[in-house]
């Protein structure tokens, strides 16, 4: 099966075509994040403030990457376990954020939250650092530098190899493909 | 007695750091090329085929294989016909974590606090365990190990009952429970028997196996084989994506027990199976 190409800001509609399943391949920005910078934005929503960035219709990427040798543009940089960010994540897609990169299950009301706003759950392979740092081509600081690694950065991707695990109409790609190949 | 500067330690832990994290090990890699033959899910070819190319990058550019480049585990085999000198030997360990992972551009993930949490910036303190032996050499083994994984591994006072099978089932459902999380394909290290501490230490000891070496007594070396079939039978497959290969290899080492009891441990490894050794 031939991958899908996207590229961020994406739409509902854009989103309501993606399935389960699918792989993808994305070129463009899309934007780290992960626990401390999650925890940092979803207070400003709570607090009705304005985030930093403007990330209505793009994507997240949870990574924290090893420090980048002289002469890369970012070390090694597989997605780390999502299942920390599910107390923020339905906060984040209702501000409109449309697509999370990650590896591992989510609690229920993430995996709804995905379907309530019409938004998807991206797996990138874990453990495979070296090879996603090479689709990589620019990163840049852009809010929370205090958080050194953690920081929100933006990222210019090509041809980055995502699947889709948790798709805008309710379907999981773990509970699907675990029950397509288990065997008595 | 042979005298050993323990310089010499500090020198081969910083270099097996980054070795361990540049370099998977041939057997791995010979299982995820079995693996891309023989899976039978789509997804899961695509998910085998990136990790070679994942092991390849990494090996050129020596760069880590994969982002969290772990914990510094030791395992020293020390003859007792050794005598260190020139400094302490937990120090010269640890001098040779902060030189890897420093000079190394690897990952810095230890915090000091479980629960304040600062990182001690150069992913120290090391976990060491030393056995003494005979002998007048010193074997170091440092398997760094990914959080991911860690985070999935279980411990089990089970009854003697239970028998054969509350072992198997036991190590099925813990990685059943762990599904997607550990990054699968995974290796899955089993302790059985000892004591509650000691067959933790077991499981992740069975980890240093080469991948695919059976254990030595017939029985359990069966008995593997049985838990790796279970397993692949869940369904987990590659990245959890579904699939025939959820591990790479069941790995049990055994130890003598209390009447009263029956401990297993299971100790999840991700396919960025990782571990080096040197002998000084
Ligand atoms: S579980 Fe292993 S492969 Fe996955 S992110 Fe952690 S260390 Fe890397």
């Amino acid at each position: 099966m031939e991958p899908k190409r996207i590229s961020a800001p994406l739409t509902d509609e854009m989103i309501m075509e993606l399935k389960a399943g699918d792989n993808l391949l994305i070129s463009g920005v899309i934007y780290t994040g992960r626990d401390a910078a999650h925890k940092k934005l979803v207070e400003l929503l709570e607090k009705g403030e304005e985030w930093p960035v403007d990330l209505k219709g793009q994507i997240i990427y949870y990574v924290g990457p090893t420090p980048a040798k002289p002469g890369q543009v970012i070390g090694s940089a597989g997605p780390t376990t999502s299942g920390r960010m599910d107390s923020y994540t339905p906060a984040v897609l209702k501000y409109g954020i449309k697509a999370v990169i990650g590896k591992g299950a989510r609690d229920e009301s993430t995996r709804k939250a995905f379907q309530e706003y019409k938004g998807v759950y991206l797996g990138a392979t874990g453990g495979a650092g070296a090879l996603l740092a090479k689709r990589i081509k620019d990163a840049e600081v852009v809010a929370y530098e205090e958080l050194g690694p953690e920081a929100i950065r933006k990222l210019v991707v090509e041809d980055f190899p995502v699947t889709v695990i948790n798709d805008a109409h309710g379907n999981d790609l773990y509970a699907e493909g675990r029950k397509q190949y288990a065997k008595a | 007695m042979r005298e050993v500067d323990v310089k010499l330690i500090t020198d081969a832990v910083a270099e097996m750091s980054k070795e361990a994290n540049y370099f998977l090990g041939d057997d791995v890699v010979q299982a995820f090329e079995k693996g891309l033959k023989e899976e039978e899910s789509p997804v899961g070819k695509e998910m085998f085929s990136q990790l070679l190319e994942n092991a390849r990058i990494a090996r050129e550019e020596e760069v880590p294989m994969c982002q969290d480049t772990g914990f510094a585990v030791l395992f020293v085999e020390l003859g007792q016909d050794v005598k260190l000198v020139g400094g302490d030997f937990n120090e010269a360990i640890n001098e040779g974590v902060r030189r890897g992972y420093t000079d190394g551009f690897l990952r810095k993930s230890i915090v000091s606090d479980p629960l304040e949490r600062a990182n001690t910036k150069d992913n120290t303190p090391a976990i060491i365990h030393v056995e003494i032996v005979p002998g007048d050499q010193i074997k170091l083994t440092l398997a760094p190990k990914g959080g991911g994984s860690e985070n999935m591994s279980a411990v089990g006072m089970l009854k003697p009952a239970q028998g054969a099978k509350g072992l198997v089932d036991f190590v099925v459902d813990t990685v059943s429970k762990a599904g997607p999380n550990p990054c699968p394909p995974v290796v899955v290290g089993v302790g059985f028997g000892g004591t509650f501490e000691k067959v933790a230490y077991l499981a992740k000891k069975a980890l240093l196996r080469p991948l695919g070496e059976p254990n030595p007594d017939p029985f359990y070396a069966d008995l593997e084989k049985e838990m790796l079939e279970k397993i692949n039978n869940l369904g987990i497959g590659p990245q959890g994506y579904g699939g025939r290969f959820t591990a790479l290899g069941v790995q049990l080492e055994v130890f003598p027990c209390h009447i009263a009891s029956m401990p297993a441990a299971v100790n999840i490894n991700c396919h960025a199976s990782r571990h080096k050794e040197r002998v000084i």
